[in-house]
C-alpha cells in the first residue's frame, strides 16, 4: 500500500497479525453481547508501553480498514503528545485519513474524554481503559470481584457512595464515575470526567472498552441504557463551572483550567479542542478570544 | 506557559526522539558499540533481556539493549513487542534437562553427588575487587582455563536420582493425557493459576521483584526453609515435531539455567514426611533468577501442601498479577501523560470542600464571638 510506509511494512496491516485481529473481534462480538460484561482476551504486546493506551490501540487495530478516516484524542484534544505519537501510528500502519473533526471520524479513539458533539450511528468509539474493574478500589482480588459481578452482588459499590455521602456531603468521584449497564453489570466508564457519563445512556454509536495490561475488552452496543449509581436523596449531577469557555464561549462544554502565571491567573477553555475550534470558526468567541493560546495549535497530520 | 508544555505535536515528538538518538550514540568521538560486542561481552545482559522478553534470540537481544541504552527493563520491551506479531508455527517439545550438556552443576545439598561439584564460570569466589587491568588495557591477558584430564560425567546426574532410591524427594512425573500447557503470551492471567501458568508468568518476570519477594520469604515472610538442591546451567537441544514429517527433528540448542529447592514437608496423616522441590528454570544463564522462581514457586505451592497463606510470596494474584515489569513499567509511567481532565474533576472538589470548611469556621467563629 502506502510506499512511505516500507519500513513498518516489516509488520501486517494495523500491526497485529490477522489470527490476532479475529481473537479480538470475536472478544468484541462477545463484549457487544453481554452489554458491561468485561471479557478476558489475549491482550498482546504492543508497540507503546502499558498504561499508554495498548487496549484502546488493539481494539483499533482489530477493528480500521483503509476506509476508515480516524480520529484519536487525548483529555479531549487532539494535539496532546500521546494522542498524535497514536495517531501516527496508525496513519503509519494502517494507512488511513486521519482527521481532528468529530463528524468525519469512523472512529474515535480517546483517553479521558467523550467528544462534546453527540455521536452518530456509523461511528465507533473506542476508550483507553487503565483499570476495567470498577470495584477494583474497593477489592483488590479478581477472584472476588468476578463473582461479584456473577452475583450482581454490587452492595459494597453502594456503601461506598453512602459512605462518600456521609463524608463529604456528596458522592466524590469525579471522574471513573461507576455506571450500571441495562441494570445487569456494574461497568467502569474508564476515567472519563462524570460530565460524560449522561452520553454514554442510549448512545446512537458502539462504544467499545479496551484494558490491554487488564486484557479485558467490554463494550456498551448502540441505545443501551447506561445509568450512573446514586440515590435518590443525591442524585447524580455533572460538573458545572461559573465561566464560559475564554476561547469560544461555550457555556455547556468541560472545561479545562489553564494557569497563565504564578500569580494565580488562570483561564478556563473546552477540553475538546476540535469542539472548540470549530465554535470559534462559526463566530462565537469568548472573553478572552484571540488570546495567543488561540494559535498554538498545530494541525494534526 | 503551562498549556503549551503538556500539548506538543509531531514536531515535538519528532525533536524528542532525535535527542534521545544523539544521547544514545554518546561522544562520536569514541567508536560505536557494535551489537556483536555486546552479544559477546554483556552476555548476561543478553541473557536476561532473552528471560524477560521470553524470546530466544542473542542477536535481537543485544539489539534490544543497543537501542535501549543499556536499559534493560526497556531492551526486554522492545524485544517483546517484536515476538509478539511474529507467527507461530507450532510448540516444541518439552527440552530433557537431564541430557543438558552441562557447564555448570552445584549442589548444596550433599557435600558431593554423583556427577561432582561444577563450578562453571561464575561469579562465586570471586572477590569483588575492581579490575583496574580492564580500564586501562581494555583487556586483561587471559590465560585460557585449564581442561580436566577426563571428561564429566554425560548425561549428568540430577538431584532426584541421589532421593530416587529412598523416596525422599517427592516425584514429578508427566500428568498423562495432560492438555497444552497454558499460554500467558495468548491467553490472560487467570485464577486459581496452574503451576504451568504461574512458572511461566515467573519465567517471564522481573528479576528484581522476584529476588525481593524470594528474600522476604527467607528472612520470614512465607518461608518455605529452602535448601538449594541443584543449579545447572548448559545446552539443551530443542526438538520440534512437523506435522509432514511426523516424528522429532532437532531445530537448535539453547542454554538455559534450572534450579531445584528443596523444602522438608512434615506429611499429613496420608502423606509421609518428604522433601518437596521448587523449580525455577530460565533462558540463558540467570542463576539469581532461576534461584528466586524455585522459592516463589514453592511458596505458591502453599495450598497444594497445605501451608497457611499470610505473607505476600504466597499470595498468587498479589505475585502473577505484579511480577512482569513490562506491564508494571508501563502503568507507572502512564502517570507522565496528562491527567488534567480527571485532575480538574478532583480540583473542583478540593475547592468545594475547602469552601464549605472556610464557612464552616467562619460561622463557628461568629458564633464563639
Amino acid at each position: 500500500m502506502n510506499p512511505s510506509n516500507a519500513p513498518e511494512r516489516y509488520y501486517n496491516y494495523a500491526y497485529l497479525d490477522e489470527q490476532t485481529k479475529r481473537m479480538i473481534r470475536r472478544s468484541i462480538l462477545k463484549a457487544l453481547a453481554i452489554p458491561g460484561y468485561q471479557v478476558p482476551f489475549g491482550s498482546r504486546e504492543m508497540p507503546v508501553p502499558y498504561g499508554w493506551g495498548t487496549g484502546g490501540i488493539q481494539l483499533t487495530a482489530a477493528i480500521i480498514g483503509p476506509e476508515d478516516v480516524y480520529k484519536c484524542i487525548d483529555q479531549g484534544a487532539d494535539d496532546t503528545t500521546n494522542a498524535v505519537s497514536i495517531r501516527r501510528f496508525f496513519a503509519k500502519v494502517a494507512d488511513v485519513e486521519t482527521t481532528e473533526d468529530t463528524g468525519q471520524a469512523t472512529i474515535i479513539q480517546s483517553r479521558h474524554r467523550i467528544p462534546e458533539k453527540p455521536l452518530k450511528a456509523n461511528q465507533v468509539m473506542i476508550f483507553q481503559v487503565p483499570q476495567p474493574e470498577p470495584l477494583r478500589g474497593l477489592e483488590p482480588r479478581e477472584t472476588e470481584t468476578r463473582a461479584m459481578h456473577a452475583y450482581a452482588e454490587y452492595g459494597l459499590q453502594y456503601v461506598s457512595l453512602y459512605e462518600s455521602v456521609s463524608a463529604y456531603g456528596r458522592i466524590a468521584t469525579g471522574a471513573g464515575y461507576p455506571v450500571m449497564i441495562e441494570e445487569r453489570y456494574l461497568m467502569s466508564p474508564s476515567p472519563i470526567p462524570k460530565f460524560d457519563n449522561p452520553k454514554l445512556n442510549d448512545s446512537e454509536a458502539v462504544l467499545l472498552f479496551g484494558a490491554g495490561r487488564e486484557k479485558r475488552i467490554y463494550a456498551v452496543p448502540p441505545h443501551t441504557t447506561v445509568r450512573s449509581l446514586d440515590f435518590d436523596d443525591y442524585p447524580f449531577e455533572v460538573q458545572t463551572w461559573e465561566q464560559s469557555c475564554a476561547l469560544c464561549g461555550s457555556e455547556d462544554s468541560y472545561l479545562d483550567e489553564v494557569v497563565l502565571d504564578d500569580a494565580g491567573q488562570k483561564m478556563f477553555v473546552c477540553s475538546d479542542s476540535h469542539h472548540c475550534a470549530e465554535r470559534r470558526e462559526a463566530g462565537h468567541a469568548g472573553p478572552m478570544a484571540g488570546h495567543a493560546l488561540d494559535q498554538s495549535k498545530e494541525p494534526a497530520q | 506557559m503551562a498549556y503549551v508544555s503538556v500539548k506538543g505535536g509531531e514536531k515535538a515528538i519528532s525533536n524528542a526522539h532525535r535527542w534521545l538518538e544523539e544521547d544514545r550514540r554518546g561522544d562520536r568521538a569514541i567508536p560505536e558499540l557494535s551489537t556483536e560486542q555486546i552479544r559477546e561481552q554483556m552476555s548476561l545482559a543478553v541473557d536476561r533481556v532473552m528471560a524477560e522478553g521470553s524470546c530466544y534470540d542473542r542477536d535481537l537481544a543485544a539489539l534490544a539493549i543497543k537501542q535501549a541504552r543499556g536499559d534493560l527493563p526497556e531492551a526486554v520491551f522492545l524485544l517483546r513487542a517484536y515476538r509478539t506479531t511474529l507467527p507461530r508455527f507450532g510448540a516444541s517439545l518439552p527440552i530433557e534437562t537431564e541430557d543438558m550438556a552441562v557447564r555448570r552443576r552445584v549442589s548444596a545439598a550433599f557435600k558431593d553427588i554423583p556427577g561432582g561439584q561444577v563450578l562453571g564460570p561464575t561469579f562465586d569466589y570471586t572477590h569483588r575487587l575492581l579490575d583496574f587491568t580492564l580500564a586501562a588495557n581494555g583487556e586483561t591477558p587471559i590465560e585460557p582455563a585449564p581442561q580436566a584430564d577426563e571428561p564429566q560425567a554425560y548425561p549428568m546426574p540430577t538431584i532426584a536420582s541421589v532421593f530416587r532410591h529412598e523416596d525422599l524427594l517427592e516425584h514429578e512425573e508427566p500428568t498423562e493425557g495432560a492438555g497444552e500447557p497454558f499460554d500467558l503470551t495468548r491467553e490472560p492471567m487467570s485464577f486459581p493459576a496452574g503451576r504451568d501458568q504461574r512458572l511461566q508468568a515467573l519465567a517471564r518476570g522481573d528479576e528484581g521483584f522476584l529476588l525481593s519477594l524470594a528474600y522476604s520469604s527467607q528472612r520470614g515472610w512465607g518461608s518455605t526453609h529452602p535448601l538449594c538442591g541443584e543449579i545447572r546451567l548448559g545446552e539443551v537441544a530443542v526438538e520440534f515435531v512437523p506435522e509432514e514429517l511426523g516424528f522429532p527433528i532437532e531445530v537448535g540448542e539453547i542454554t538455559v539455567t534450572e534450579c531445584t529447592m528443596l523444602s522438608g514437608s512434615s506429611g499429613s496423616a496420608t502423606r509421609a514426611p518428604q522433601y518437596t522441590r521448587g523449580y525455577g528454570l530460565t533462558f540463558g544463564h540467570c542463576e539469581r533468577k532461576a534461584m528466586s522462581v524455585a522459592i516463589v514457586d514453592r511458596a505458591l505451592r502453599r495450598a497444594e501442601i497445605g501451608e497457611r497463606a499470610d505473607s505476600p510470596v504466597q499470595d498468587e494474584e498479589f505475585v502473577l498479577y505484579h511480577s512482569d515489569n513490562v506491564e508494571a513499567s508501563g502503568f507507572v509511567q502512564h502517570l507522565k501523560l496528562p491527567h488534567y481532565v480527571d485532575f480538574q474533576a478532583s480540583l473542583q472538589f478540593i475547592r468545594t470542600l475547602r469552601r464549605e470548611f472556610f464557612e464552616r469556621q467562619a460561622a463557628m467563629k461568629e458564633a464563639a464571638e
